[in-house]
């Protein structure tokens, strides 16, 4: 099974994506999917612990895990994270090249028809079609 | 004409009091192209820093450089906490196992920090980055100088002009290159705090 980590600037939106994510896709529970953000004050920022703290957490139940980022230091923090992990491990993260929330949701969907990481991880990507309005 | 571990400690102590005493102005520069935070995250980040090393002995830079670059990358909270962190990873890799270095044996270091900023922000020289401030202080310091005092001079001068240089730069990396055109006019957040890392290297470096 493949695990969704939703890295945001803030910890209650990244809760809230995960909520949303395991809601809307109808994901089954045994989807590991985890929310982490927030400076480590509680602030909006992002930190490379807590990302590291979570694939750790992570990686020993999971096939694989596709980061899920918002924007800017979210995907350097990521990247950062990645190299601290064993190269064994590092190699089972892929950071998704998607919007976070669609791309949180349908990376659920794949995940829990038990796809593989790079299926996942297109899944995520689709969600830059997503079309919500003609403006 | 040595680069020391106690020199490496004594220039955190003043980059972490420089940016106390410039927080508000990064944070206006990160204003202009960023979002305002710049100086409240290396406030927050450096201070740490002085929290973990204070009372700690190192017999190396590899460790010393390890605690700083694992402080930064957990506490900065933003662009420049993986940024800062990996240049600080690199170097203690790098130094691992020495305590005094000859300033051109720094500046390798140094570079191969710089390499690893650069790998991770998928960053080039005239991005509008801390990198346009950073590679520039390296190449001098590697320069034939007469002495150390003159070759730290260079660096400094080299940095501040990098530094300067990024203001008529379009942004190409970090949260300034949403802003496309209107990131030309500004000088780079990043730039202007490494340019006080390279001013607190130098000071520590003539006290000895
Ligand atoms: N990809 C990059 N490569 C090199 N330097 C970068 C990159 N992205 C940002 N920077 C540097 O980081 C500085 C901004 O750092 P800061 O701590 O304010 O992060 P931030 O951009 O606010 O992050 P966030 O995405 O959380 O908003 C910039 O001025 C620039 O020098
Ligand atoms: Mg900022």
């Amino acid at each position: 099974m493949i695990g969704i980590l939703i890295v945001s600037h803030s910890e209650d939106a990244a809760r809230g994506i995960a909520q949303i994510a395991v809601g809307m896709s109808g994901a089954a529970d045994d989807v590991p999917i985890t929310g982490v953000g927030g400076n480590d004050e509680g602030g909006l920022g992002v930190s490379v612990a807590k990302i590291y703290d979570a694939l750790t957490e992570m990686l020993p139940a999971c096939d694989g895990v596709l980061i899920v980022p918002d924007l800017g230091s979210s995907i350097l923090s990521s990247r950062g994270a990645i190299e601290l992990l064993s190269p064994k491990d590092a190699s089972k993260v892929v950071i998704a090249d998607a919007p976070v929330l669609e791309g949180s949701m349908l990376a659920a969907v794949e995940a829990s028809s038990g796809a593989d990481l790079e299926a996942v991880a297109e899944g995520a990507r689709e969600a830059k079609n997503l079309k919500k309005s003609d403006h | 004409m040595a680069f020391t571990l106690e020199m490496a400690r004594g220039a955190l102590e003043k980059l972490n009091a420089v940016i106390e005493e410039k927080k508000d102005y990064l944070t206006d520069l990160d204003s202009a192209i960023g979002d305002a935070d710049h100086g409240i995250n290396m406030n927050r980040g450096m201070k740490r820093v002085m929290e973990k090393i204070r009372d700690k002995e190192y017999s190396d830079f590899g460790g010393l450089f390890r605690d700083v670059a694992m402080t930064i990358m957990s506490a900065v909270g933003g662009s420049a906490g993986p940024l800062y962190g990996t240049f600080f990873m690199k170097m203690g890799q790098k130094l691992a196992g020495k305590r005094e270095v000859a300033e051109d044996e720094f500046a390798d270091a140094m570079q191969e920090g710089l390499s690893g900023i650069m790998a991770l922000g998928k960053s080039q020289l005239g991005d509008k980055t801390m990198v346009d401030a950073l590679q520039p202080a390296i190449d001098a310091l590697r320069e034939p100088a007469p002495d150390a005092s003159a070759a730290w001079a260079a660096a400094l001068k080299a940095a501040e002009k990098g530094m300067e240089d990024t203001i008529p730069m379009l942004s190409k990396r970090g949260r300034s290159s949403y802003l496309g055109e209107r990131s030309i006019g500004h000088q780079d957040p990043g730039a202007t705090s490494v340019a006080y890392l390279i001013a607190s290297l130098r000071e520590a470096a003539l006290e000895g």
